[in-house]
């Protein structure tokens, strides 16, 4: 199960290949196998792979405080009214990086704001699943770290502020569904070279996360692999190139992404 | 060479045109409508452009705060959503604007990170056809086109044929038409792209690294009108291939 570190396509990449590479099916963490990836992490140290293979959605505006943050402007221009479906977006394939591996914070920016967020981790293919069954379809809950360069608007944000390479940490790893008993209770915390700057609860979603299962499967099906960032509270923290980033979301795991410059 | 993915008798098959409709590479000669078509590539990221042709950036420009002379304009959409040529795609009762995008995608078949336009042509593998469906009811203005409008299941249509660049000889020379029930709805052509192929992926590439697999939709001219439950959707591009689609009501999907 363990394998030496190396670099492989110039990329860092895990000794616990087990559970870092993706998976047919999302590879979820038992609690001895969580003690080994933790052993696995302290022996060996950088670059985990990003521990899920399937499309990675967010969710807008799904804390309460972040669309009361908007105040009176979600009915003037150009939003015009309050959301009322969930309200979507994908971080694409080259967002994606693991536990502890590098990104570039991009030149023509000079920070990037930290959007901490409990990933759910669809275990079986969900379509049209109903509030109460939801979880049913959960394979393990994931920390992601969805970054952005800082945009004011929510209207139509170029991709450019969203998917530049590595702007989705994720992981370390799946924790299974039945070792987190209630997604709707976690806190959340960012620390930024060891100092909190932010903690917030996902008991403020807008929509819980059975809820918001049921009402983005209404009208899109979810795969195995496949996760559902819940949201990001308000007040996002901004980072620079040479911080450390850390995500820790109680009983899901730490996510750790240090942020480097431009490498010439 | 234009390939394909289609089912037949118990199996997922590569296959290639043929005269007779489709061949499968194990020498079986077969009907278009014999065999069920499945997207010709598995799509990885799939970006779609908007606003991406003159006309059409006109007709929607009244609702819009932009301009064409800003960045290109491009969202993304998941695999999910994607179904392959003879395919149907749901329209949900009660709305009263759904229409189709018949777009030329191109494929990308390596890896481009920032790649230059004199550079770009040499990333692209080949083009299929995309009718990316939109429902007008259901847009809202936070991440437009919210993936409730653009990327419901069903709701991107892509094939018939995996047409090898090498084989198109200008990808920017295409005429293609949209036809409801055999009447032509919309026409253009790819001459009239705001942003060209290249231009798109030197954008792109700019920021974003693409790699083999992933698909730029880039965008559809004038004259999408609404669709209805029951309507035959052929969305057509000279020299890649003609699409069909039919649209069904929520009784297919056991919703009624």
């Amino acid at each position: 199960m363990f394998r030496r570190e190396g670099r492989r396509g110039g990329h860092l990449f895990s000794v616990f290949e087990a559970l870092a590479q993706p998976q047919d099916r999302p590879l979820a963490v038992d609690a001895a196998a969580a003690f080994w990836a933790a052993l696995a992490e302290a022996a060996a140290g950088p670059g985990f792979l990003p521990p899920t293979h399937g499309t990675v959605y967010g969710t807008l505006l799904n804390h309460a405080e972040t669309l009361a943050a908007l105040g009176n402007a979600v009915n003037a221009a150009p939003y015009k009214a309050p959301p009322r479906a969930p309200v979507l977006y994908i971080k694409p394939r080259n967002t994606l990086v693991g536990h502890r591996q590098a990104v570039v914070v991009p030149d023509d920016a000079p920070e990037l704001e930290i959007g901490a967020t409990l990933g759910v981790v669809i275990g079986s293919t969900a379509c049209r699943v109903g509030e109460a069954q939801a979880l049913a379809f959960v394979a393990g809950y994931t920390v992601v770290n969805d970054l952005s360069i800082p945009h004011a608007s929510y209207y139509r944000p170029s991709l450019r502020n969203k998917c530049r390479d590595g702007f989705c940490p994720i992981g370390p790893a799946v924790v299974a569904r039945k070792l987190v008993p209630d997604p709707d209770s976690l806190t959340v915390t960012v620390a930024i070279d060891g100092k909190v700057a932010q903690r917030s609860r996902t008991d403020r979603l807008i929509r819980p996360v059975a809820r918001l299962l049921a009402d983005v499967t209404e009208f899109m099906t979810l795969y195995p692999g496949d996760v559902l960032m819940v949201g990001v509270a308000a007040g996002a923290p901004r980072a620079r190139a040479g911080q450390r980033v850390e995500i820790s979301i109680g009983g899901v795991g730490r996510l750790e992404t240090p942020l480097v410059k431009v490498q010439r | 060479m234009k390939r394909a993915r289609v089912a037949y008798a118990g199996a997922v098959h590569d296959a290639f045109a043929h005269a007779k409709g489709v061949q499968l590479v194990d020498g079986r000669v077969l009907a278009e409508d014999a065999v069920v078509w499945l997207p010709p590539f598995e799509p990885q990221t799939i970006i779609a452009l908007g606003l991406n042709y003159g006309e059409h950036a006109k007709e929607l420009a009244k609702e819009l705060t932009i301009s064409a002379k800003d960045e290109p304009l491009a969202f993304l959409k998941s695999p999910g959503a994607v179904i392959g040529h003879r395919g149907q795609t749901r329209r949900p009762s009660g709305v009263t604007y759904m229409h189709y995008e018949c777009e030329l995608a191109v494929v990308i078949g390596r890896t481009a990170k920032n790649i230059a336009r004199a550079d770009a042509m040499g990333y692209v593998a080949g083009y299929t056809v995309a009718n990316d469906y939109a429902i007008r009811d259901y847009l809202e203005n936070y991440y437009r086109p919210n993936l409730r409008v653009k990327n419901r299941d069903t709701c991107t249509v892509l094939g018939p044929w995996l047409v090898d660049a090498a084989d198109v000889a200008d990808p920017h020379q295409l005429p293609l038409r949209t036809l409801v029930n055999g009447t032509v709805t919309q026409q253009g052509n790819t001459r009239d792209l705001l942003n060209d192929i290249p231009a798109l992926i030197e954008y792109l590439s700019g920021f974003m690294t693409l790699s083999a697999g992933d698909v730029i939709l880039t965008g559809t001219p004038e004259g999408v009108v609404n669709v209805n439950t029951g309507d035959e959707v052929v969305t057509e591009i000279d020299g890649i291939g003609r699409l069909v689609n039919t649209i069904v009501g929520d009784e297919w999907f056991g919703r009624a």
